[in-house]
């Protein structure tokens, strides 16, 4: 009998292409490279410069995300050096026979929802991106994660990347969620607990009744942040959930290529008594939505409680993160998040903007109004999310309620498009990043989930849904 | 990437935790298809401030950037690195790196320096102090080392990378010496993972 592995050690074994070389990274192979326009056109153009080729554009499949506007995408891009950096990918990856999705087009969208929508996501794969949220990929049971330019460069060449073996840590949500608490307080929660670093150096499996319970599209908002929590990759092992999104996607296996696959990844699960290298248990008892309060996302308070002060940490390091914090987000110790009135509100990214993100953010803006002076933006996360939210109506509900309805891309998660916060606006999003300046220069971002920012637009101030009437 | 043996110089104490990538590179200069002209955009946010680190005299000419616990968190921008290799320096130390951003540093040619987190404050006060303290990295021996104040201290560095800066190789170039294991791993390929036609 062999040593019980975990999950993650598992899928990394079976892609070690050379163990050790030439002193500690294992040489692995990789299934899927997803590219986008930001952090390609310095990789081809090595390629280039050193007459490479793309060893496998057949297993890297390109669209256009980040610098896209969300109006109007079937006129030119008004913003020059954006256009360029579209016209680059477009050139590239015609040259290097790659398929690209581009704006518009009804695979569009962003990457970490596309490769999903598409079933290019399985479980038990390496997949990789120059973007750093790919952990998002890992809800289906595979290790997915960001690099950066270099590397795409070198794997675009190989199909392969030097990588030092990260560690193992579990967290363990135990017993049953709060009505009202979504998956995206969950992992807010988490990145509480353990702390912007806390994850460094290793994979997260996430376990427990919590995440078994969970849709596939929760799964994929929880995996997303694990690199705010400082972790390599995040991930879930698959099961019946897995299988049943995945049956039927355009580029899942079908016929006899189901079946084998099916037996395949039901083997992809952590061997019992197989040893973590750190542990994290949380009671979802304890877990209430959350609205971070500070520049980095393990700022987190519950949506009930009182911005906390330098005063409430005992760590100097927190202490002094927070006053810096406090001071960017213009806030006083002690105040209700609740008294907080925000400028914006922005429900879309990576994180949370899949159709059941938007069903769930309808649900509660229907038959309600924005608040005055609210300005609000709804960014469905591709062209199909997009699509089907029209076919049901969704978007009607956004726009009766006074939500401004969008086209796919990143827009307001990075603020490369013309979506961006003015200096000193505060936003509450449903993105993954409160940064200084993450959605503007100057601008002020609270991460919450799409029902609380949707009953933060019609309130005005922070709110959860229960707080409407 | 150009070989790195010995960095040496003075450095620059950006006493703040948890710096992100946002920060060393704000989004805007994400738009260029070009790999240089990066050193404008370093730390763009804050250098207005004419009392940010960056905009004093004292600290001119440093090769060395001192950084606090958890840098270079966030976004895999390898727009990070050039900028801040553009701007003129050839090491970070910080007591912990972000992942991504340590691996960007070790493709480029930028020693990220990873010490415990009380050299890490002895060395950013001493520079607060003196900004003419003269600190030696090498990479070779894996040490750091300030002998006015009498600091000398190792950081790790895995021996393929430390061999990439010693030698100034290429990554990609290393990686194709195997390219007959790559074929054998590849014909082994799950019939049912997706490709494209
Ligand atoms: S939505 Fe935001 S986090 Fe996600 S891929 Fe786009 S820029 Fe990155």
């Amino acid at each position: 009998m062999s040593e019980p592995r975990t999950l993650s050690q598992k899928i990394w074994d079976r892609h070690v292409v050379a163990a050790g070389i030439g002193g500690d990274p294992d040489l692995l192979y990789i299934d899927l490279h997803l590219v986008h326009e930001v952090t390609s056109p310095q990789a081809f153009d090595g390629l280039r410069l050193n007459g490479r080729s793309v060893r496998r554009p057949d297993l890297t499949i390109a669209t256009e995300d980040h610098n896209t506007p969300t109006v109007n995408q079937d006129q030119p891009i008004k913003d020059e050096i954006s256009a360029k950096q579209i016209e680059t990918l477009r050139v590239n990856t015609e040259q290097f026979g790659i398929v690209n999705y581009p704006m518009g087009h009804e695979n569009n969208g962003i990457v970490h929802v596309m490769g999903p929508e598409q079933g290019l996501t399985q479980p038990g794969m390496t997949i990789v991106c120059g973007d750093s949220h790919t952990a998002t990929h890992g809800a289906f049971g595979s290790i997915a994660f960001g690099i950066g330019t270099s590397e795409v460069e070198h794997v675009l060449a190989t199909q392969t990347l030097p990588q030092v073996k990260p560690g193992t840590m579990a967290i363990t949500v135990k017993g049953e969620l709060n009505p009202g608490v979504t998956p995206k307080d969950v992992i807010l929660y988490a990145i509480g607990v353990i702390g912007t670093g806390g994850g460094i150096g290793k994979i997260i499996e996430y376990r427990g009744d919590v995440f078994e319970n969970m849709s596939m599209e929760g799964r994929m908002t929880v995996c997303n942040m694990s690199i705010e929590g400082g972790a390599k990759a995040g991930l879930i092992a698959p099961d019946e959930t897995t299988f049943a999104y995945m049956q039927g996607r355009p580029q899942a296996p079908t016929d006899a290529d189901w079946d084998a696959a099916v037996t395949d990844w039901k083997t992809l699960v952590t061997d019992e008594g197989a040893v973590f290298d750190e542990e994290v248990v949380i009671d979802a008892a304890d877990i209430k939505p959350q609205v971070s309060w500070g520049t980095n996302p393990a700022q987190v308070m519950p949506i009930d409680g009182m911005i906390p002060g330098p005063d409430d940490f005992d760590d100097p390091n927190l202490a002094n993160t927070a006053s810096r914090a406090l001071e960017y987000m213009d806030f006083e110790a002690g105040t209700p998040i609740k008294d907080v009135a925000v400028d914006t509100v922005f429900i879309g990214s990576c994180t949370n903007s899949r159709i059941e993100d938007l069903r769930a953010a309808a649900a509660v803006a229907k038959g309600r109004s924005v608040a005055d002076g609210v300005r609000t933006l709804v960014v469905p996360g591709s062209g199909k999310v997009r699509a089907q939210a029209e076919a049901e109506g969704l978007d009607q509900i956004f726009r009766d309620a006074g939500f401004d309805w969008r086209e796919p891309g990143c827009s307001m998660c990075l603020a490369m498009n013309p979506d961006k916060l003015q200096p000193g606006e505060r936003c509450a999003s449903t993105s993954n990043r409160n940064f200084e300046g993450r959605q503007g220069r100057g601008g002020r971002t609270h991460l919450v989930s799409p029902e609380v920012a949707v009953a933060t637009a019609i309130a005005g101030h922070f709110a959860a849904p229960s707080d409407l009437n | 990437m150009k070989a790195v043996r010995i960095v040496s110089g003075t450095a620059i104490p950006l006493n703040r935790t948890d710096v992100d990538t946002d920060q060393i590179i704000p989004s805007d200069w994400l738009k260029r298809v070009e790999r240089t002209g990066f050193e404008k955009g370093l730390f763009s946010e804050w250098r207005d401030d004419r009392d940010f680190v960056l905009n004093q005299e004292q600290y001119s000419g440093a090769s060395i950037l001192i950084g606090g616990l958890n840098f270079g968190t966030g976004s895999s921008r390898e727009h990070a690195v050039w900028a801040i290799q553009q701007y003129g320096f050839d090491a970070v130390i910080s007591p912990r790196f972000a992942d991504i951003f340590r691996n960007n540093c070790t493709k480029n040619g930028l020693v990220p320096v990873a010490v415990t987190e009380d050299i890490n404050a002895q060395l950013m006060e001493a520079v607060q102090t003196d900004p003419t303290l003269e600190i030696t990295i090498d990479v070779e021996r894996l040490t750091v080392e300030a002998p006015a104040i009498g600091l000398e201290t190792t950081f790790p560095l895995d021996s393929a990378v430390r061999e990439r800066f010693l030698e100034g190789l290429d990554d990609i170039g290393l990686t194709l010496r195997y390219a007959s294991d790559i074929d054998t791993y590849e014909s082994d390929r799950k019939p049912w993972m997706p490709a494209q036609a």
